[in-house]
């Protein structure tokens, strides 16, 4: 039982590494709007698929390394992904029964939470606006739900952390 | 929940208001570190290959131009050498003393994407190598911004085009002292607060005035591109492009400003302390500046 714990607090700890690294690998211009919260969705994930044991506060640690990856005030990430993942932590009961693509439009609704937090703290700190390409990620993200769904899932069981 | 929103909170209003965050950011960042490194492998061992993969006609070139750039600089820097003496024979004459002579640190970018919204870079020399902030970064053409964060073993650079970056600048030709803000809107400057008639013209250079203490003066740092009088505006509206490679350079030179003995002093160091990797050279990064 506990060997089953602590297996998969090391797959949960390695996607999220991977989620940070595909967060901060170069991309070009074009492309920097368009890249996935990739750490906020494998967050999530967790919190729907281990409620129990990843929550508020891994979303609160990943978040501040988060924030020092990229350069941002801490706290910036911190607080939009503690809230997100609190909001999938209550209602995973439900939502893990939706199909996929109902399923994915409710991670749309907090990848969209998330970026409105971060773009509170953004204003209430006087920084510089971002545009409208600001929210393209949360479309990408949306997109890619389903898959990142289905991959994180058969690691997760294959890991059996689950 | 609440407790975390409120430690985010705390920690944003901390970090913004008092800056009193160093050690945890610091620790964390040296957490973060090896991803950086990671993620910046891609373009490390795509440059490697390029090397490996360069044919012996194409060195050649590249060599005889370098040492063709390298005779004209050496030119050009013989004459530097009696030209600083000169000036600073003159000053001693007036009395007023001048900061000459710099030591420099040449430093990698590391290819890491930051927050899209902020003109950042991460470049691979941090506090251990004496990295400061507030530091000047420069690459071998102009100005590129300022240390903004030390950690241990990275230090982030926030560039000129950054629309919270100021840089108190004159104008190469006739002195006009003004101040370069960055846009954050491509690689665009704009001087802030010209005089409806005063004299600026496309194409004229700016250099660093050294008021803000931060910056050595008389580096350069963007090129006026254009000039605007709109009827409804009391300034003008200048907007200048950066000289220095924003987007494109790798190596980026860190400036230590030296008082003229300890410049002499870090000469003679820089020339012993020739430690391999350790990438100090001597106190000839000085760029430009028409005589």
């Amino acid at each position: 039982m506990s060997e089953a714990l602590v297996r998969g607090t090391w797959v949960v700890f390695l996607t999220l590494v991977v989620a940070l690294f595909l967060t901060i690998l170069p991309l070009p211009t074009a492309g920097e709007d368009l890249r996935p919260q990739w750490v906020a969705m494998t967050l999530i994930f967790w919190a729907l698929a281990l409620p129990e044991r990843v929550g508020v506060f891994w979303a609160f640690g990943t978040g501040l390394v988060l924030d020092v990856a990229s350069g941002t005030l801490l706290g910036h990430h911190a607080l939009g992904l503690s809230l997100v993942v609190y909001v999938a932590v209550e209602l995973h009961a439900r939502v893990r029964i939706f199909p996929l693509w109902q399923q994915a439009l409710f991670v749309w609704v907090l990848l969209i939470l998330e970026r409105l937090l971060a773009l509170w703290v953004l204003g209430a700190t006087g920084q510089p606006m971002p545009g409208l390409a600001y929210w393209a990620s949360t479309f990408v993200g949306l997109l890619l739900w389903p898959w990142l769904y289905v991959v994180l899932r058969d690691l997760s069981r294959r890991a059996g952390a689950v | 929940m609440i407790l975390a929103a409120l430690a985010a909170l705390g920690l944003i209003v901390a970090d913004h208001r008092y800056q009193h965050l160093g050690a945890l950011r610091a620790t964390l960042a040296v957490m973060v570190y090896p991803l950086q490194v990671l993620a910046d492998l891609p373009v490390r061992v795509a440059r490697k290959a390029q090397g490996r993969l360069a044919d012996e006609r194409m060195l050649r070139e590249q060599n005889e131009a370098m040492r063709r750039e390298n005779l004209v600089l050496n030119a050009r820097l013989q004459q530097l050498v009696a030209l600083e003496s000169e000036n600073m024979r003159l000053r001693d004459l007036l009395g007023s003393s001048f900061r000459i002579g710099e030591r420099v640190l040449i430093a990698e970018i590391l290819a890491v994407d930051l927050d899209p919204g902020r003109r950042q870079v991460v470049v691979n020399k941090g506090s251990r190598s004496g990295v400061f902030v507030g530091q000047p970064v420069l690459d071998a053409n102009a100005v590129m911004g300022q240390v903004v964060r030390t950690n241990p073993l990275s230090s982030t650079v926030l560039l000129i085009t950054d629309s919270e970056h100021a840089l108190p600048v004159e104008v190469n030709r006739n002195g006009l002292r003004t101040i370069a803000r960055g846009t954050g809107v491509g690689q665009d400057l704009e001087l802030l607060h010209i005089p409806k008639n005063a004299d600026v013209r496309v194409g004229d250079l700016l250099v660093t005035s050294g008021m803000g203490g931060r910056f050595p003066r008389g580096y350069p740092v963007a090129r006026v591109t254009g000039v605007r009088h709109d009827p409804d505006d009391p300034f003008t509206v200048v907007t200048a492009e950066p000289t220095a490679r924003l987007d494109r350079s790798r190596e980026v030179l860190l400036v230590w400003t030296l008082s003229p003995e300890s410049a002499t002093e870090a000469l003679g160091e820089a020339r012993s302390d020739a430690a391999p990797g350790s990438g100090v050279t001597g106190p000839d990064g000085r760029v430009g500046g028409s005589p």
